[in-house]
C-alpha cells in the first residue's frame, strides 16, 4: 500500500505551497493537503528546505494531531464530540460508527476504506450533532441517517 | 484607483442588483446555516433551473441571517417587489418554490419567512419581525446575509472602506487609537482588555510590526468568528487595515485552523481582491501608507489559540505559550512587535471610525459598549448567531430569540464561553450580557458561545465532556496542566462510573489550585473551571452519581469514546521520542 514518493516530488510540492510566508508547520500542511499524509522522508525533505533537524520537524508533525504518518483511508469520517453535539447524542454516533467499522477508538479500518476521527468542534453548532466525510458538513445526524450514510459509502 | 470612483462604480453595480431587473436570489451559504445542511447543491439546482427554463438569474452566495435554526435560507427579488425569504429549503423543496413565485407569481406559504422592502403583501409576515431578526442590532454582522461574501464591490456598496478612507485621509494615527479607546471597545476574544489600549502600547516602536487577527477559535460551541470570515470578511480586513493604520504596523496575518475550508477560502478571496482594488499593498488609496496582510494556518490544536502560542504556530513551531513578559507589543512573532485581536474586535473598527466613538459608545452598557455576538446551541427551540446589544439579559436571549427550551422541558445548566468558562445553573437567567455582570456571576462571556442544556443531562456528564475537551488539547508545556487535566478527567469519569468518593472532590480542588498556579497560560489556569463551576451549582449531581445513582441517568446512557491526546512535551521532542512519529505509537499502546 505504501507509495514511494520521491524527494523531488515533494520538495516541489514544499517549493509551491501556497503561502509565502513559509514555515515548517506550513510545509508540513502542503505536503499532507497534496499527499493526504506524511511519508518518512518529507519530514527530511522539510528538515532540508527550513534549514533545521529532523528532530524538530517531526516535533511539529508530532505535536498537531491533524497529521498523519501513513495513508488515511478513502473516506475520512470525522465525528463531532464538542458538548453541544455531545448533548445531542454525539455518544451514539460514535458508538455506532465504532461498531459498523469494528474499532475501539479513532483510528482506520483494516480495508482501508475509513479513517474515522473524533473533531473537538466542527464549527455548526446550531445544526448538532454533526459529522464530516472528507472535509464535508452533515448536520441534525442521527444514528439512521448515519448507518444509512456510511453503507452508501461502502 | 480612488475611493470615490470606486464607490460610484460599485453604487452602480449594487443598483443595477437591487432594480430586481434580473431575479436575484440569495442563498445562505455559511457553516452554521448553510453548507452544512447542503446549500451548495441547492446553489447548483438553482443553476440547473435557470438553464432548464432558460431565465437569467443573479445568484449570490451570502452569509447568515442569525436564524440558523431555519436554514438553509434563500430570498428571491423580483422587479418591484420586496425581497422574498423562505428557510428550511432543501434541494427537494427550492426548485418549486422559486419556479412558483418567478414564473407563476404565486407565493408558497410553506417554509415561507416573510418579507422585507416597503411593500407590505397580503398574507405575508414581515422578515424584520421574526423575534431572530428583531431582537438584533448588527453592527460587525451588518451586512451578514446581504451581501454576497465574494464581491467587494457588494461591500463599498454598503459603506466599506468608508471607515478607512476616513482614517486615512483625515486622522492620524493617535486620532484613530484615541477614537476606539473611546468607544470603549474591548476584546471579545476573551479577555475583554480595552483595544485601543492595547494597540497604544505598539505606536511608540519602529520598524516591522504585526496585527494578528487570531480567528482560531477552538472553542465548541462558538463560530461567531468564522461566522464573520464566512459572512462578510471585508469587514475584517478593513479593520485591520484601520488598525494597522493606526498602530504604524507593516504586516498583518489572519490565523485560521486548517481544515476550515469556508472562512479560509472565503478571506483569500477578500485579500485578493481588496490588493486588486488598491486597497491593500502600497500606498493605499494614495495615502502613503502600506500594508500587507497574509493567511496564516495551524494544524489541530486548541492553545494555539493563546496569544504567544499562536505566535509560535505563525512562526511554524508547536504552538506552546511562552512565558511572558516580553509581552507581545515589545517581542512578538518574529520577534516583532505584535498587536494580537480577535476577528470581532477587529469587526467592529470600521463602523467606530465611520459613526464616531459617541454612536458605538451610545449601544450597550457603561462598561461594555457595543453588541455581543452570541451562538446559540444545544437543548433551544431556534440555535443561532445573533448579535444582540450589550445588557440584555440571558433569559432574554434564551427566551425571545432562541425561543425557549423545546417540548416543554426545563432549563438545567448553560454553558457559556467556551469549555473554560465553566457552567451556569438556571438562576443565572437575570445576568445581563456584559464583561463585567457576566465575571460577577462566575462566568466569562468569553468568546459568545451560550450551550444551552436542559434537564436530561446530568452535570457530571456535561463536566466529563469539558473535562475531556481540556484534557485531549492540553500541549504539555506546563506539567500541572498536561498531568493535572489527565487526573482530573480520571476522577470525573470514576464519579461518572459510580465509583467515585467524597474525598475525591477535596482531591480535584487541589489539583485545580496546583494547575492555576503552575501554568502559563488560561488553559491550565482557567482548566479546573468547569468541575469547580459545576459543583458551584450541582454539587447534588456529583454525590448522586458517587452513589451509582445517576440523577438523569445519561452518564450511563451516553458512553462517549475521547480520543487520547498524544502530543509530546519538550523534553520528549528534545530526546528524540518523536522521531519518526513513535510518541503517538508509545501513547496509544500505554492506554
Amino acid at each position: 500500500m505504501l507509495k514511494d514518493y520521491k524527494d523531488e516530488y515533494i520538495l516541489n510540492i514544499i517549493e509551491n505551497q501556497h503561502y509565502t510566508t513559509r514555515t515548517i508547520l506550513s510545509s508540513l500542511l502542503a505536503v499532507q493537503d497534496e499527499i493526504g499524509y506524511l511519508p518518512k522522508n518529507s519530514v527530511n525533505v522539510v528538515a532540508e528546505f527550513m534549514k533545521v533537524s529532523t528532530n524538530d520537524v517531526w516535533g511539529v508533525a508530532s505535536f498537531y494531531l491533524n497529521f498523519r504518518f501513513d495513508p488515511p483511508g478513502k473516506y475520512n469520517l470525522e465525528i463531532c464530540w464538542g458538548p453541544s453535539c455531545h448533548i445531542g447524542g454525539a455518544s451514539d454516533l460514535q458508538q455506532t460508527a465504532l461498531k459498523k467499522l469494528d474499532l475501539e477508538n479513532q483510528g482506520d479500518t483494516k480495508d482501508g476504506k475509513f479513517s474515522l476521527k473524533f473533531n473537538t468542534c466542527l464549527g455548526a453548532c446550531p445544526q448538532a450533532p454533526l459529522i464530516s466525510v472528507n472535509h464535508k458538513l452533515y448536520g441534525k445526524m442521527n444514528t439512521k441517517k448515519l448507518s444509512k450514510m456510511m453503507d452508501e459509502l461502502n | 484607483m480612488s475611493y470615490e470612483s470606486l464607490k460610484n462604480d460599485s453604487d452602480i453595480r449594487w443598483s443595477e442588483l437591487n432594480s430586481g431587473n434580473i431575479p436575484w436570489i440569495r442563498v445562505s451559504d455559511a457553516m452554521c446555516c448553510g453548507s452544512s445542511l447542503g446549500s451548495e447543491e441547492i446553489v447548483q439546482t438553482i443553476k440547473g433551473f435557470s438553464k432548464k427554463h432558460n431565465i437569467s438569474l443573479n445568484i449570490d452566495t451570502v452569509g447568515c441571517h442569525g436564524i440558523c435554526y431555519a436554514g438553509t435560507i434563500i430570498d428571491v427579488l423580483l422587479e418591484d417587489k420586496p425581497r422574498m425569504f423562505w428557510g428550511y429549503v432543501t434541494i427537494e423543496n427550492v426548485e418549486e418554490i422559486i419556479d412558483s413565485y418567478i414564473n407563476k407569481n404565486k407565493i408558497i406559504k410553506k417554509n415561507l419567512l416573510g418579507s422585507l422592502g416597503d411593500q407590505i403583501i397580503k398574507g405575508v409576515p414581515r422578515f424584520s419581525d421574526l423575534p431572530g431578526i428583531q431582537y438584533q442590532n448588527r453592527i460587525a454582522l451588518r451586512n451578514s446575509g446581504n451581501i454576497a461574501f465574494n464581491d467587494i464591490h457588494q461591500y463599498i456598496a454598503n459603506g466599506g472602506f468608508l471607515g478607512l478612507n476616513k482614517a486615512l485621509s483625515s486622522m492620524s494615527s493617535e486620532e484613530v487609537i484615541n477614537e476606539v479607546k473611546n468607544s470603549g471597545l474591548r476584546g471579545r476574544g476573551g479577555a475583554a482588555f480595552p483595544t485601543g489600549v492595547k494597540w497604544s502600547f505598539m505606536a511608540n516602536s519602529k520598524g516591522k510590526k504585526y496585527i494578528l487577527c487570531n480567528c482560531e477559535e477552538g472553542d465548541p460551541g462558538a463560530f461567531n468568528d468564522k461566522g464573520i470570515l464566512e459572512s462578510d470578511p471585508f469587514t475584517l480586513i478593513e479593520g485591520m487595515i484601520i488598525a494597522g493604520f493606526a498602530t504604524n504596523s507593516t504586516n498583518g496575518y489572519v490565523f485560521i485552523r486548517h481544515g476550515h475550508e469556508g472562512p479560509i477560502i472565503r478571506t483569500e478571496e477578500a485579500i485578493k481582491q481588496a490588493y486588486e482594488n488598491g486597497l491593500l499593498g502600497e500606498n493605499i488609496l494614495g495615502s502613503g501608507f502600506s500594508f500587507d496582510i497574509e493567511v496564516s494556518l495551524t494544524g489541530d490544536s486548541y492553545v494555539a489559540g493563546e496569544e504567544t502560542a499562536l505566535m509560535e504556530s505563525i512562526e511554524g513551531k508547536s504552538s506552546r505559550p511562552r512565558s511572558r513578559p516580553p509581552f507581545p507589543a515589545a517581542y512578538g512573532v518574529w520577534g516583532k512587535p505584535s498587536t494580537i485581536n480577535n476577528v470581532k474586535s477587529l469587526s467592529y473598527v470600521a463602523e467606530i471610525i465611520r459613526n464616531g466613538s459617541d454612536w458605538f459608545k451610545s449601544t450597550g452598557t457603561e462598561s461594555s459598549s457595543g453588541t455581543a455576538i452570541v451562538c446559540l446551541s444545544g437543548d433551544i427551540s431556534n440555535p443561532g448567531m445573533y448579535e444582540v446589544e450589550m445588557g440584555l439579559s440571558i433569559g432574554d436571549v434564551i427566551e425571545k430569540l432562541g425561543g425557549g427550551i423545546p417540548n416543554g422541558r426545563k432549563l438545567k445548566m448553560l454553558q457559556t464561553g467556551g469549555p473554560l468558562g465553566g457552567v451556569l445553573g438556571s438562576d443565572s437567567l437575570k445576568v445581563k450580557i456584559d464583561f463585567d455582570e457576566m465575571a460577577k456571576a462566575g462566568a466569562i462571556l468569553g468568546s459568545g458561545g451560550i450551550i444551552v442544556v436542559d434537564d436530561r443531562t446530568c452535570a457530571v456528564d456535561l463536566t466529563k465532556s469539558l473535562v475531556a475537551f481540556c484534557q485531549y488539547e492540553s500541549c504539555g508545556k506546563c506539567f500541572p496542566c498536561r498531568l493535572g487535566m489527565t487526573h482530573l478527567l480520571e476522577i470525573v469519569e470514576k464519579i461518572s462510573k459510580g465509583e467515585g468518593v467524597i474525598e475525591d472532590l477535596a482531591l480535584m480542588n487541589k489539583i485545580g489550585k496546583n494547575m492555576q498556579a503552575g501554568s502559563l497560560c488560561g488553559h491550565g489556569q482557567l482548566g479546573y473551571n468547569p468541575i469547580s463551576s459545576a459543583l458551584k451549582h450541582f454539587q447534588k449531581d456529583f454525590e448522586e452519581c458517587m452513589s451509582g445513582d445517576c440523577p438523569t441517568g445519561s452518564c450511563k446512557k451516553r458512553n462517549i469514546v475521547f480520543p487520547i491526546n498524544t502530543r509530546p512535551n519538550a523534553w520528549q521532542v528534545k530526546s528524540g521520542q518523536v522521531y519518526q512519529g513513535k510518541i503517538r505509537q508509545v501513547v496509544n499502546d500505554r492506554k
